[in-house]
């Protein structure tokens, strides 16, 4: 089967033609890249007002606990170097998958939902993770993927003033928190949160309702459509990592700088300490520190440097750029990349190579663009 | 105006050819960002990559539609990109060239052939 025979539309597909969205392949989905207002303009209305994204891509997982949540947090643990245990119901926190050498198999959200726990994937990663969790869980959880709900996120400012006409309730949340809302009849699971860096919202919305949920927020003169390409800008300037870029199996969480997801209580001392795969290596770099960082980089140029270009010190080859292009809000390109933990202070010059020229890059501090969470 | 199947559209000025990008072109790159122009005085061969264009997202090559010397470059892209979405068949012109023969752009689609391409 080729790609092209096998790519899955979102239920939202019509919604997106509608709109004037140019469809890509992307994770195995038909996904809009853009509508008519094009990446740039998609990308400051996002940052000025409020963005719809259709994110039904990724995977949702719910773990329903077989012998309690206590003992689920446990075994969820095993698998993430976080702290699952202490996170509270209605809260939800950033983790990773790692693997037996340190790599990061996945990053995800992870939900308490009182009854159960909550997983948001990455769409690439999906089938992989749940795998990963049916090995690993299966005693303490029944693993369920979650086929008959959309995934919308509305992100930016006036994202708040949007939602609270058809859900009044998301008023009270804060950063992070998670509720079930009801609109006409049905439950929407919701969490203040999202990848733009932007305050906002990502919803779990039952397919049978989710044209006419989206539909209702396009009315609104706040919201706009927003597709992958300006969803890409904006993470980019957030300082947040794109898994298979910038974070992979060959990148350890402490080099890619996602040290502060292992709270204290998983490191060497903490009360639950260690007991995930390659804990011996993430302990080890968080306490030492790691050989080579993820840092951010603003090219001297116009030029963008994109994923792949090469960087150098002199002559002497560092590192590569793992994600790069122009940032909107910033006016000029920004990118970022791994580099020897000496060369990782910001203000230190490197230089890129783009077609065959070395242009001058600094090393800058993340993000581009500093968040504004509502916490 | 003559156009070629790279979405180029190439005028006749005096004796020599200005090179640009159609509206269709531009409308697909989406917004420029950044234009890399050659050097003035070089020689080209057609199909030659002698201008980079990005987007957002993306890089693509705008090639020598024939044989030449580049005998002037648009600076002004450098310096304002988005003169290619905003004015693809005027302002945001690439480079002129000066070839042997100006018969050689004989061969190229003219706007109707153009429009049958894009349609």
């Amino acid at each position: 089967m080729t790609e092209e025979t096998a790519l899955k539309h979102l239920t939202l597909n019509d919604l997106h033609l509608a709109l004037g969205a140019r469809l890509v392949p992307f994770a195995g989905y038909e996904m809009p890249v853009q509508y008519s207002a094009g990446v740039m303009q998609e990308h400051l209305h996002t940052r000025a007002a409020a963005g719809l994204f259709d994110v039904s891509h990724m995977g949702q997982v719910v773990l329903w606990p077989k012998a309690g949540m206590d003992r689920l947090a446990l075994a969820f643990e095993a698998l993430v170097p976080a702290d699952v245990a202490g996170l509270k119901p209605g809260r939800q926190r950033y983790g990773l998958f790692t693997d037996t050498q340190g790599g990061i198999l996945d990053d995800l959200m992870f939900a308490n939902r009182e009854t159960h726990l909550f997983v948001v994937v990455n769409a690439a990663c999906k089938a992989a993770d749940l795998a990963h969790m049916r090995a690993h869980l299966s005693v303490a959880a029944e693993v369920i993927e979650v086929t008959d709900r959309a995934l919308l996120a509305l992100q930016g400012p006036l994202a708040e003033t949007a939602l609270v006409r058809l859900l009044p309730g998301v008023a009270a949340m804060r950063f992070l928190d998670v509720t079930t809302q009801v609109w006409q009849g049905q439950e929407i699971w919701v969490s203040r949160s999202g990848y733009t860096g932007e305050d906002g919202f990502e919803l779990s919305i039952p397919d049978t309702h989710v044209r006419s949920f989206a539909e209702a927020l396009l009315a609104m003169p706040e919201v706009a459509p927003i597709g992958l390409g300006a969803r890409d800008s904006l993470r980019l300037e957030a300082g947040l990592c794109l898994y298979g870029h910038d974070i992979d199996t060959t990148t350890s969480p402490v080099e890619a700088g996602l040290g502060w997801s292992v709270p204290p209580v998983r490191r060497t001392g903490g009360a639950r300490a260690g007991g995930f795969p390659g804990d011996g290596r993430i302990l080890r770099e968080l306490a030492g520190g790691p050989a080579r960082c993820r840092v951010g980089l603003r090219p001297e140029t116009r030029a963008p440097m994109r994923d792949g270009t090469e960087l150098f010190r002199g002559e002497t080859p560092v590192g590569a750029v793992t994600s790069g292009g122009f940032g909107p809000s910033i006016g000029a390109p920004v990118a970022m990349g791994y580099v020897p933990a000496a060369l990782a202070a910001h203000g230190t010059q490197l230089e890129g190579e783009v077609r065959g020229k070395r242009l001058p890059v600094v090393v800058s501090d993340l993000p581009f663009r500093p968040s504004t969470f509502k916490r | 105006m003559k156009y070629t199947e790279d979405h180029e559209w190439l005028r006749v000025e005096g004796d020599l050819v200005v090179v640009g990008i159609t509206e269709h072109a531009a409308t697909q790159l989406g917004d420029v960002v950044f234009v890399e122009l050659p050097e003035v005085e070089a020689m080209v061969a057609q199909g030659d990559e002698v201008v980079v264009i990005e987007s957002v997202k993306a890089a693509s090559d705008i090639l020598a539609p024939v044989d030449g010397e580049i005998v002037e470059v648009n600076d002004k892209l450098a310096d304002k990109p988005g003169l290619v979405n905003e004015d693809p068949l005027g302002a945001a012109w690439f480079f002129k060239l000066k070839v042997d023969d100006l018969s050689v752009l004989d061969d190229f689609m003219d706007e109707d052939e153009y429009a049958d391409l894009i349609a």
